[in-house]
């Protein structure tokens, strides 16, 4: 063993599909770097099972650079491990100590059924997203840029609540698997903006209803998807989905 | 447009805004409740404290928001139960680790058993006082009746006590995490004013606490007799 490399108990969530229940099984790995990502280390130890004529531990992912949210992996009791700020991709085995054991399950939630392992179906986020969660204009040609002003802080809120990749941290982590904080964040990035608000009555209550429909748990406000989320959503975009839901009821 | 009120009545951020007005105006309540209580302090052998529970048990607005303040802690209550089983509901199978002291406050997770151990506590309360009070409203004595007399009384027995300080505990931690919440929920949250609201309620959930509690202990102690 290189100097500096772990030897780590890995207990991972085996599903077969979403018919049968699963279990945790352990998996002793050696001789991990450091430097590997937690990917890195998923693929090392599947590439060992492949070589034992296992099969192979099924996991999301792709771009593995943090923008795809793809690698839904909850780890130790957190979605994403233990760092924040980052996705799985992110998380560097330096996060963890010789010896340590890592247990790690998938997403968690009604409306995010397990299809196998560690993949879940997250197809209910874009099913929210389909029920209001662009704006409906042909819109031709790119306009000249300050065409419409926009004032800087609302295009930077909006910038922020778009940084959402739509992982499902927040779904994952939420003791209540609500779905507040992505669907907030979808709603927020048009809301702000003049051309989002158009369609603002219309889309948050189309989407709300969605969300519901999913059969996604209601936000108590414990602030866990704040904390967790890998690329800091804040709750106030939850406050202001509530203040457009409240308003467009009230409208219409 | 009937149909879109439903709708909005039925929807999770409906019921939430039903949690967080309803705990709003429960709080309210609570703020008279805790005022009233401190006049035992008035040291005066409870005439100040018998004129308030006086003024509570006969005046005819107190009357009728004695009615809407338990339609608040019914609507409330129902409301937490229908949330409560819908979120079990989104999250059929647990994880085997889950670290949630790692992004939240435990009371902030734990509402539900604040709220039962509340409730609890609330029907051995209403045992206590409430009960003797209608009594001798409908009793005709309302005038005789001598509450002070009752809570030097009760607060005799250790036990009892010991009971009210745990439900006491138990509204604080309820509050620390309820009043910012409701807030939140109501939409009202800015970067400027949510900091305050958040210190505001700490300080309302310890201030609550101690003069609930200071009652209880300062007639056990025999500090007011």
């Amino acid at each position: 063993m290189s100097h500096g490399n772990m030897n780590l108990t890995l207990k991972i969530w085996r599903q077969k599909n979403d018919k049968e229940t699963g279990k945790l099984v352990t998996y002793p790995v050696k001789d991990i770097s450091p430097d590997m990502s937690f990917l890195e280390m998923f693929d090392v130890l599947n590439e060992e099972l492949i070589n034992k004529g296992e099969e192979p531990i099924a996991f999301d992912h792709d771009c593995r650079e943090g923008i795809c949210g793809m690698c839904s992996m909850f780890i130790n009791g957190r979605p994403h491990g233990p760092k924040r700020g980052v996705t799985t991709c992110q998380l560097h085995m330096r996060s963890f100590k010789n010896g340590d054991t890592i247990v790690v399950e998938p997403w968690r939630a009604a409306a995010f059924p397990v299809i196998k392992d560690l993949t879940v179906d997250r197809s209910a986020f874009d099913r929210i997203i389909a029920k209001g969660g662009f704006i409906s204009v042909n819109t031709g040609n790119a306009q000249d840029a300050n065409n419409i002003p926009i004032p800087k802080p609302d295009a930077d809120a909006s910038f922020e609540a778009a940084a959402c990749i739509g992982c499902g941290a927040c779904v994952a982590t939420c003791k209540n698997s609500s779905a507040m904080l992505f669907v907030s964040a979808k709603i927020s990035q048009l809301a702000l903006l003049p051309q989002g608000r158009v369609e603002a009555t219309t889309r948050v209550k189309n989407m709300v209803a969605q969300m519901d429909e999913e059969g996604f748990g209601n936000c108590t406000n414990t602030g866990a998807c704040e904390i967790e989320c890998p690329k800091g959503i804040s709750l106030e975009n939850i406050a202001r989905m509530n203040r457009e839901y409240f308003v467009a009821n009230i409208k219409s | 447009m009937s149909n879109s009120s439903a709708n909005f009545i039925q929807s999770s951020l409906g019921k939430k805004l039903l949690m967080g007005l309803t705990g709003l105006f429960l709080i309210s309540f609570l703020v008279v409740h805790a005022t009233l209580n401190s006049f035992i302090f008035a040291m005066d052998g409870g005439d100040l404290f018998n004129q308030g529970a006086h003024f509570m048990a006969t005046n005819p607005i107190i009357r009728i928001m004695e009615i809407v303040l338990f339609i608040g802690i019914i609507l409330h209550i129902v409301q937490a139960l229908v949330l409560t089983l819908k979120n079990q509901k989104a999250r059929p199978v647990k994880y085997a680790v889950n670290d949630g002291k790692a992004n939240s406050k435990w009371y902030s997770r734990s509402m539900g058993i604040l709220g039962s151990l509340l409730l609890m506590f609330l029907v051995i309360h209403l045992s206590h006082f409430w009960v003797g009070t209608k009594a001798a409203q409908f009793g005709g004595t309302i005038d005789e009746h001598n509450t002070y007399i009752e809570i030097i009384e009760v607060f005799h027995n250790p036990l009892i006590v010991l009971v009210y300080l745990l439900g006491v505990i138990s509204l604080g931690y309820h509050l620390a995490h309820g009043f910012q919440s409701s807030f939140q929920t109501l939409g009202l949250n800015h970067p400027k004013y949510t900091p305050l609201v958040k210190l505001a309620g700490l300080w309302f959930s310890i201030l609550i606490t101690i003069v609930f509690a200071a009652m209880p202990i300062s007639v056990y102690f025999g500090i007011v007799k």
